[in-house]
């Protein structure tokens, strides 16, 4: 008995020192985190992200043997030298006027519709382009998708400094028309240590998230095995999800005195119909988070000062959470709030849940319930960016990017005010299929309903003309708007051009594809600061919010109609093309080789022979056409009654079929 | 006897061919004529049923997911618009509040698109360009702006590259129970379509404003929606007329849409338009019925699947009766019983030898079939649309107009549901079954003719009539063309003797004249289509006035022209020359008129089949009166010539149109010239074609008549 327990002992003493050497070691060992943040939505919809880090240690220090790293991954680096890359797949729209455009999480999650791949690699720049090829045939092996139609050169491009510098080492694709379904999200649950057995990732029951009003699934990965100063981590592969739940609205008919409904109260069983059991036991750190945003913390507080007076203001703000606004059936084990930097009042705050302390027997439901009907909204990106196109009919049309100002005053501040000259600059990264043919001396600029000249509203300006069936055209282009304009417009006109036959895709009646537009806000950078806390930069989720990201937003996809043809057309065309052909080569030889002279002759030593019934009405006939009198030849030959038995056979035959032809059809 | 001729060069069969046509030019055109004439009127026999082409359509294969609480909110709905106060001026902004908050509170996106009152002007020179960005009016009063409202849902998973629009048109100033119980049809499907999980393509609901008519509120929308004008300036002052007019309060009651509510919303590119109306007045059969609008400007269709669904719905998931306009008149029409007989009988002869030749029809059927065909293809003819999915089609665009009728009964209460619920349901399945569509519609036919809401005459079948109709044309003017020059010859070498080669030479060139009449006539003809643009603008006119200022007018000129023109009829001096002369005339005329109807059968089939139907037996039968002496046939010919002249000019053959269709009481002569109006107003092609084709061939056969020979 005593041997037991103090083997007992021992192994937990064991273990006890393995996880303190882990921890000594940060840095250096692989890790494994995960995470989700939840956010109700203005709109009565809840937003899930969910993160899963996964990082290695660079390999002249760590060596090639992996325990939690995914192999696949860490050879698509090893092979490609890729320094970063990102993929996503995406359903649905994110609606930048409802959830917000300009928070971390929508700035880097919000992607356009279809799979969006980019990649930096670390290669010699005439090898960028095999790279490139290569990496998207492997990672459409991997994610079991049409990645590979990237590969041709006319569905990449190289932006230079607009979407993000990295001086022609940058490939970027994107595939508008991709679906995205379960198949591609196995795969990618398969690079996390646990698949979807256990930790969060368990919540990914697929009827609810494909449910879901946005599904983006992305994956991020960042290595610097290959630069001289690898000072940090060596490879770190974030994927995240982000889904926007719609919770089911039973039970909240309630209206209340100011008209407006409740908003619905969900649970992690009621979105997804899933419980949390166990947290992944190889992960670091496995939490759940609940971000309640600045304005709706401003609300809150407003509704804590007028129901209790000014005075208990403090009292309020620090324990209103659970109170009076809403209630979560789970004390948070740690409330994080931002820090304000900039004075602009309220502050979002985050609720912490820690997953570890659950398991199968008691699992992790999370409850958020609202007790009373509260309407905020999301931050805005500092314009709305909407594309459409002009124009109709199969000739030509015009692309319209119009930004209009949100009109949010906090945005204005964070642009770098001069006093005088106070400029908005907005990258514009527009990537154009080759056939539909951009001219781009067409470019005209609107602000504020007037007509600016290029040369004054654009900044800097790089364009790149597509090449009929080698590359497609781009547009980069750096607008410097006024800080207190309201409205922008970029207009750019095109012919639609035509495909060879074997080009069309399937569906061709549909129309094309003119991928997202990428609108980039150099000029504001979007952070949650939180308090300055060595805990929070240990969860990778907190230091990413942390991060300092651009603002960009995604444009509308656009279908442009080109003209297709009838597909069922090559049979005509070969139909007619024959007939043509016949006539024409029919009259050609008739030409070529008839002489009038032996013409004559033979008419001559025919109108001698000519014989029969039938030859003598046809030769009548023709006399009538030709508009002779007719004279009947002589009759000379004795076989003429032959030939008419011959030919009264052939009739006879001929009606014969027909008679059973109709017989037996019938 | 062959030795004793010399060996002549056997012309090509194909030429012998010709030369035979032209050579029985008169029996070819009889007998082609009739034939085109009996081809149109067995177009309802030929008729087939239609189908639905596009197989991902799938009309009717999703039950109807709209349930009474969408139904009890619309009528809810619809009872608040009613019961707005229709006498209070701010009506014009009551009902779009009421239409936005009701969108808000569904959580669809809401817009207003204000637009100007846009009178339709004829603009000659930019007759087939594709819309412009409206030039817009500076000095219209803040009085004549329609205010539209537009809802969008957008598809939680689709991709937003199509929308599928819903029209619910509606008069601000005075709502109707119809026009309301369209928007509760509206409603309610909107309502659904924010709940549904398979929706594929943006929804577009327009309630558009009705009070400048039906068609410029939507045909203004569409045209910000394709052609937005970013210059800015009509906006500004669009915005400080408004102010007063109580839009200020608008921004208090929509909290949930900080910002940006105010802007133009787009969605994508159109796949397909759904106008909803409700008539007022009650359907005359004892179910709802639903007629089917699809003309659209010029004479283009929507494709026939949209047709086909929207029928196929109605009449199966809906058990409505489905109509399609036709003549009325037509229906009792003795002579069409007669042919409907005729076929009839002929159709039984042909079973009873053959059981399986069904191609007979019932007198009723015929004439049924024949009535709508004619409604179709006039309506086709006149080129103006009938109804705002007019001004879709003029942006590839396929559209319907749907229009409900009541079955008046007591117990209005539950049958305003009921008809709800079926319109409701109706515009369901076709909105689910246009989601359905992968690609735009292009499987089905794009030029066909109605003979009833199920059945369609292709185009490789009407088109026959038309080429029958025209086939003697080209050939009766190369008849002319070679008798006349064989006869021209045969008169110069009589004269000038056999051995004068240059007159031979030469004579070839005597249809350069009659050339020049004709063209001189064609310029007329142009200068008489822009003629009403001139004159339009006289204030205070009656169509009557101004018909007979157009006539007056027509007249002048022609006078004029004749004074010019009197030059050529003294050219040739003798009988013989006179008579080549009309001769040449009348083949360059009906060369000419051969090339304006293919021209016409181009751009508007309808059109240059009725219109070859007027001119082709007036052109060929135009013969000079004082050719010869007064015998019966002459007289008779002459007669004939007279009565189709007649009938040739465009206000008679209108009226006598009409006149024949809805009795001449009711008619007046001014309503040629509201219906000429209509038409420049509409930009429709048939205006050029009256002015341009008809009336200087029906100049050229007067000429012909009057010849002096």
């Amino acid at each position: 008995m005593t041997g037991v327990r103090s083997i007992f002992l021992f192994v937990l003493l064991f273990f006890a020192y393995e996880t303190s050497l882990a921890r000594a070691d940060v840095g250096k060992n692989e890790e494994f985190s995960e995470a989700l943040l939840l956010r109700p939505l203005p709109d009565r919809k809840v937003l899930a992200h969910f993160h899963f880090q996964s990082t290695v240690p660079p390999t002249n220090s760590y060596g090639r043997h992996h325990h939690l790293f995914p192999k696949s991954i860490y050879q698509l680096v090893q092979k490609f030298h890729l320094r970063e890359m990102e993929l996503s797949f995406t359903q649905g729209r994110w609606n930048y006027e409802r959830w917000g455009g300009y928070d971390p999480i929508s700035s880097s999650n919000a992607k356009p519709p279809g799979v969006e791949l980019w990649a930096v690699f670390d290669v010699p720049q005439h090898q960028v382009d095999a790279s490139w090829k290569n990496l998207t045939h492997a990672l459409s092996g991997l994610f079991c998708a049409s990645i590979n139609f990237l590969e041709h050169s006319t569905a990449y491009s190289t932006p230079e400094w607009s979407f993000r510098s990295s001086g022609g080492y940058l490939k970027y694709g994107t595939l508008p028309r991709e679906a995205v379904c379960t198949e591609n999200l196995t795969p990618w649950l398969k690079l996390l240590p646990c698949r979807d057995k256990a930790g969060l990732s368990t919540l990914m029951d697929r009827p609810s998230i494909y449910r879901g009003y946005y599904h983006s699934q992305r994956l991020h990965l960042t290595s610097n095995e290959f630069d001289s100063n690898g000072l940090i981590s060596g490879v770190v592969l974030d994927q995240t999800l982000t889904i926007v739940l719609q919770p089911n609205i039973k039970g909240t008919g309630a209206i209340f005195s100011s008209g407006s409904t409740l908003q619905p109260s969900w649970s992690l069983s009621s979105l997804f119909g899933r419980k949390v059991g166990e947290r992944c036991v190889l992960s670091k750190s496995s939490n759940v988070y609940v971000q309640l945003e600045q304005n709706l913390v401003s609300q809150l507080i407003k509704l804590g000062n007028d129901d209790k007076g000014s005075h208990h203001e403090v009292d309020i703000s620090q324990n209103f959470v659970g109170d009076r606004g809403f209630a979560i059936s789970i004390p948070p084990d740690r409330q994080i709030r931002e820090v304000d930097r900039f004075d602009t009042g309220s502050l979002s705050i985050l609720h912490q849940f820690s997953v570890e302390n659950y398991s199968d027997l008691k699992p992790f439901d999370l409850e958020f319930r609202w007790k009373l009907p509260l309407v905020w909204s999301c931050r805005q990106a500092p314009l709305s960016v909407s594309r459409y196109l002009m124009g109709s009919g199969n000739e030509r049309g015009s692309i319209a990017i119009s930004l209009k100002s949100t009109r949010t005053s906090e945005c204005m501040q964070n642009a770098d005010s001069g006093a005088s000259e106070c400029w908005l600059r907005v990258d514009i990264f527009q990537v154009v299929p080759w056939y539909v043919k951009v001219y781009y001396h067409t470019l005209k600029v609107f602000i504020d309903e007037r007509f600016q000249t290029v040369a004054n509203a654009v900044e800097r300006m790089h364009v790149v003309p597509s090449e009929d069936k080698v590359s497609p055209g781009v547009m980069e282009l750096t607008l410097k708007l006024p800080c207190g304009v309201r409205s922008a417009a970029l207009t750019v006109e095109f012919d639609k051009g035509f495909l060879h036959i074997d080009e069309y895709p399937p569906d061709a009646n549909q129309g094309f594809d003119i991928p997202s537009a990428v609108v980039v806000f150099g000029d504001f950078e979007t952070s949650i600061q939180f308090a300055d806390d060595d805990y929070l930069h240990n969860i990778p989720l907190l230091s990413k919010l942390q991060e300092k990201s651009r603002v960009v937003s995604y444009t509308e996809v656009l279908l442009v109609p080109l003209t297709t043809p009838d597909f069922s057309m090559p049979y005509n065309v070969i139909t007619i093309t024959c007939t043509v052909f016949a006539l024409y080569f029919g009259s050609l030889l008739n030409a070529l080789r008839r002489r009038v002279g032996e013409e004559g002759r033979l008419l001559k030593t025919k109108a001698t022979k000519e014989t029969g019934k039938l030859s003598s009405l046809l030769a009548r006939l023709s006399a009538k056409l030709r508009g002779k009198p007719w004279e009947p030849p002589e009759q000379s030959s004795s076989s003429a009654s032959f030939f008419n038995r011959k030919l009264i056979l052939k009739v006879l035959l001929v009606a014969g079929l027909a008679v059973a032809w109709q017989y037996y059809s019938g | 006897m062959a030795e004793k001729e010399p060996v002549k060069s056997k012309p090509r069969p194909i030429i012998r061919l010709g030369l035979f046509l032209m050579s029985h030019s008169l029996l070819v055109s009889v007998v082609c004529c009739t034939a085109g004439i009996l081809a149109l009127l067995l177009l309802p026999v030929l008729a087939k049923n239609t189908y639905i082409s596009e197989n991902a359509l799938m009309p009717g294969s999703a039950s109807p997911m709209l349930s009474s609480d969408d139904v009890s909110e619309a009528s809810r709905f619809v009872d608040k618009i009613l019961s707005l106060d229709s006498s209070s001026a701010s009506l014009g902004i009551e009902i779009p509040r009421l239409i936005k908050q009701h969108i808000t509170a569904l959580g669809g996106e809401v817009n207003y698109h204000e637009f100007r009152s846009q009178l339709n002007t004829f603009r000659p020179l930019q007759f087939f360009a594709s819309p412009d960005p409206g030039i817009i009016q500076e000095n219209s009063s803040c009085m004549s702006y329609g205010l539209n409202t537009v809802g969008i849902i957008r598809a939680p998973r689709g991709d937003g590259k199509e929308a599928i629009v819903i029209v619910t048109p509606y008069n601000s100033r005075k709502v109707t129970a119809g026009e309301a119980l369209s928007l509760g049809i509206g409603y309610s499907v909107f309502s659904l379509l924010t709940r549904v999980t398979w929706l594929a393509k943006d929804i577009i609901w327009l309630a558009s404003d009705s009070q400048y008519g039906e068609y410029a509120g939507v045909a203004a929308w569409l045209r910000e929606y394709h052609t937005p004008f970013f210059g800015g300036l009509g906006k500004l002052h669009s915005e400080i007329c408004c102010e007063p007019s109580g839009f200020s309060e608008f921004e208090t009651d929509a909290i949930l849409e900080t910002g940006i509510s105010d802007t133009f919303r787009h969605a994508g590119t159109m796949a397909a338009a759904l106008v909803i109306k409700v008539a007022d007045s009650s359907s005359e059969f004892e179910k709802d019925a639903l007629s089917i609008y699809a003309e659209a400007s010029n004479g283009q269709m929507p494709n026939l699947d949209l047709v086909n669904i929207v029928n196929y719905l109605a009449v199966h998931g809906q058990n409505l009766r489905v109509k399609v306009e036709k003549i009325q008149s037509f229906l009792h029409s003795w002579w069409l019983r007669g042919l409907g007989g005729l076929f009839e009988s002929l159709g039984k002869l042909a079973r009873s030898l053959n059981p399986q030749w069904s191609f007979g029809i019932s007198i009723a059927e015929y004439v049924e079939g024949s009535a709508t065909l004619a409604s179709s293809l006039y309506n086709q003819a006149l080129g103006v649309p009938t109804g705002p999915h007019g001004a879709f089609r003029d942006y590839q665009v396929d559209a319907i107009t749907m229009e409900f009728s009541r079955q008046l009964s007591p117990g209005y209460r539950n049958r305003q549901t009921e008809f709800l619920m079926r319109g409701g349901r109706l515009v369901e399945g076709v909105v689910r079954s246009v989601n359905n569509l992968l690609e735009k519609f292009h499987q089905s036919f794009f030029l066909y003719l109605l003979t009833s809401p199920n059945r369609f005459v292709s185009v490789g079948v009407y088109m026959i009539a038309f080429a029958l109709l025209v086939a003697p044309l080209p050939m009766v003017a190369a008849s002319l063309f070679s008798d006349a020059s064989k006869l021209g010859s045969m008169n110069e070498q009589s004269t000038s003797g056999p051995f004068s080669k240059p007159a031979l030479k030469f004579r070839s060139w005597k249809w350069l004249h009659a050339a020049r009449t004709v063209l001189i006539v064609q310029f007329w003809g142009a200068f008489m289509t822009l003629l009403p643009y001139f004159y339009c603008h006289i204030p205070n006119s009656s169509p009557m006035t101004r018909l007979l200022i157009w006539i007056v007018l027509l007249i002048i000129s022609l006078l004029l022209l004749w004074l010019n023109l009197g030059s050529i009829f003294s050219h040739g001096n003798n009988t013989q020359s006179q008579r080549t002369q009309w001769a040449y005339l009348k083949s360059v005329t009906i060369a000419a008129a051969f090339t304006g109807l293919c021209l016409m059968s181009v751009i508007n089939f309808a059109t240059a089949e009725i219109g070859a139907l007027l001119l082709v037996p007036m052109c060929l039968m135009t013969v000079p009166m004082k050719l010869k002496g007064w015998t019966l046939r002459t007289s008779m010919q002459v007669a004939c010539n007279l009565v189709l002249t007649f009938l040739g000019f465009p206000p008679v053959a209108f009226v006598v149109l009409k006149g024949a269709l809805k009795g001449f009481d009711s008619i007046s002569i001014g309503e040629f010239w509201t219906w000429m109006e209509a038409l420049w107003e509409w930009n429709s092609a048939t205006y050029v074609y009256i002015c341009m084709v008809h009336l200087p061939c029906w100049v050229l056969c007067i000429l012909t008549l009057l010849h002096p020979c």
